[in-house]
């Protein structure tokens, strides 16, 4: 029994090992993590390029099929997660104006409150939370069904039907994210700004709706508008894509779809947080 | 869509080629093959044989690791959408249907109809229905493919190749794990395809089917080949199959064999 179970533990070691053998240095290591960082990289700059050239390039094929699933799309990563984004706006804007009254009423700086909630809210938090919470609730059930679809040989069948797997799988989940993002992020915006000021009132800090808007106003530049808009495309952009391409993009056995479905939601951050870092260089710059 | 006679369908010359699911073992070796419009093949082969990829290779689905493949006498790589046309010439039934489990067996059917031909919805709706009645699978229609028995699952895959009418089909395994009744169906079928089905306009199919169990395929007019040890062997008619003296077809005709055990 003892000699069976030295054996088996031998031969999963040697599975293992055959797999990702153990690094010999530390630069090793890191000269492997950086390699397998750029193949990665290459495979979803690849995969979103093809994804772009496809949209572009078939914007009128098969419409009637098409176009209904894009629709189901904005419905399962925008309108289906109004009800949570209302509740989230609503903690975000009593989080922001809790954290922040009680600091601004000590210098007597409430009149910064409607540019606090824009920085906070309208630059940095709404759209990064937005992201992550389409992330969670609809990009980590992207990973599931392209895996498991993948997985069951769906992308096959697709082929041998004639019909292109990235127009039919992917095409509507990156448009449907985009638009979910986007939307979801205005709705959040719009509902932390609300509940700020709410939250304020309840606070007793002397500022009428129409001073509060008035700060929001001034703060807000024509530029908020068009990096928002880029910005919360760009990250339904590639959530979708990071998700579909670890769902999709390699030959899957069932037993790698949760493995793979935990890599893909990681990366999804990742990319997020990039992105995120490249626009408040944006910001910095303009 | 005509061609010169002497054009084959399909046609593979010195063709060597990788498992579908790893493309580096090999499978296939030095494979030469070529399919006459009219033809009904069953290639025969034991489990993890090579018949999934040698079909999947046949329809263009795989790329060859060496050599040629030609579908209707152009090559074919793997989705070329500039060979769509020929393309949608092949159906192709996967060994346990792989039916898309998000849709129901009647949106299964439609999809390809859907996609590729821009019909009214009333006028594909009805294709669709005709067929699926044709199939006896109107009371599955409005189910997923994950509450329909495997039976019935494999028979809406053919729905779902049939639908688009092609003039060639190619089935992986198709009675593998079938019922009785089942089994018989398939096989008159098969048969009414290949002479001329009404559903394709009374024009012969041209099919080729896998097996690994020759028993049902008895039929003097069908060729036969075998996969073994990663080679292609035509064996000719079913009266050559019957007095094979190779050890694997014994085996698959259930012939019992001499044994040490």
């Amino acid at each position: 029994m003892r000699e069976n179970l030295a054996k088996a533990f031998e031969l999963a070691n040697t599975q293992l090992f055959r797999r990702a053998q153990v690094p010999k240095s530390y630069t090793d290591l890191l000269g492997r993590k950086l390699f397998l960082f750029l193949l990665t990289l290459q495979g979803l700059v690849a995969f979103a390029l093809i994804t772009l050239g496809v949209i572009l390039r078939k914007s009128r094929t098969a419409r009637n099929v098409v176009r209904p699933r894009i629709r189901q799309e904005i419905a399962r990563a925008g309108v289906a997660l109004l009800p949570m984004f209302l509740f989230v706006a609503l903690a975000l804007g009593f989080l922001v104006i809790g954290q922040t009254v009680s600091t601004l009423a000590k210098f007597g700086a409430t009149d910064y409150l409607g540019t606090t909630m824009v920085i906070v809210v309208v630059r940095e938090l709404g759209p990064l939370l937005a992201a992550f919470l389409v992330l969670a609730r609809v990009g980590t059930a992207h990973v599931i069904e392209l895996g498991t679809a993948r997985a069951m040989g769906e992308v096959e069948a697709l082929e041998a039907l004639g019909i292109d797997p990235v127009h039919y799988l992917i095409v509507p989940r990156v448009i449907g994210m985009a638009v979910g993002v986007f939307s979801l992020t205005v709705y959040l915006i719009i509902g932390a700004l609300a509940s700020g000021y709410l939250f304020a009132f309840l606070q007793d800090v002397p500022l009428t709706p129409g001073d509060y808007f008035k700060q929001i106003t001034e703060a807000l530049g024509w530029l908020d508008f068009i990096l928002l808009a880029l910005k919360t495309i760009a990250f339904g952009f590639f959530i979708a894509i990071v998700t579909c391409y670890h769902g999709l993009a390699r030959p899957l056995r069932l037993e790698d779809v949760s493995r793979v479905a935990v890599r893909a939601v990681s990366q999804g951050v990742i990319v997020c947080v990039l992105i995120d870092a490249l626009f408040i260089l944006l910001y910095l710059v303009t | 869509m005509s061609e010169p006679d002497n054009i084959a369908v399909i046609e593979l010359r010195g063709v060597s080629a990788g498992a579908m699911r790893d493309i580096g073992f090999i499978v296939l070796e030095d494979m030469n093959w070529s399919l006459a419009a009219g033809e009904f093949w069953t290639v025969a082969g034991q489990q993890h044989s090579g018949k999934s990829d040698f079909l999947m290779l046949a329809a263009g689905l795989m790329a060859p690791v060496q050599g040629g493949c030609k579908l209707f006498g152009t090559e074919t790589r793997r989705f070329d959408e500039t060979k769509l046309a020929e393309r949608l010439r092949v159906g192709f039934v996967f060994a346990g249907g792989q039916l898309f489990n998000q849709l129901t067996i009647r949106e299964n059917v439609a999809l390809p109809l859907e996609y590729h031909r821009d019909l009214p919805p009333d006028e594909a709706a009805q294709a669709v229905q005709t067929l699926l009645e044709l199939l006896e699978l109107t009371p599955l229609a409005d189910i997923t493919p994950a509450n329909v028995s495997a039976n019935w699952l494999q028979r809406a895959a053919l729905a779902r190749a049939l639908i688009l009418k092609p003039e060639v089909l190619l089935l992986d395994n198709p009675l593998a794990g079938l019922g009785t009744r089942h089994l018989h169906w398939w096989l008159r079928f098969l048969d009414r395809l290949w002479s001329g089905h009404d559903w394709c306009g009374g024009r012969p199919m041209t099919l080729v089917a896998t097996t690994d169990d020759l028993r049902p395929w008895r039929n003097a007019k069908r060729k036969f080949a075998l996969l073994r040890d990663k080679k292609f062997f035509p064996l000719g008619s079913w009266n050559d199959v019957e007095s094979a003296n190779d050890p694997v077809v014994k085996e698959l005709l259930a012939v019992p064999l001499e044994t040490t055990i």
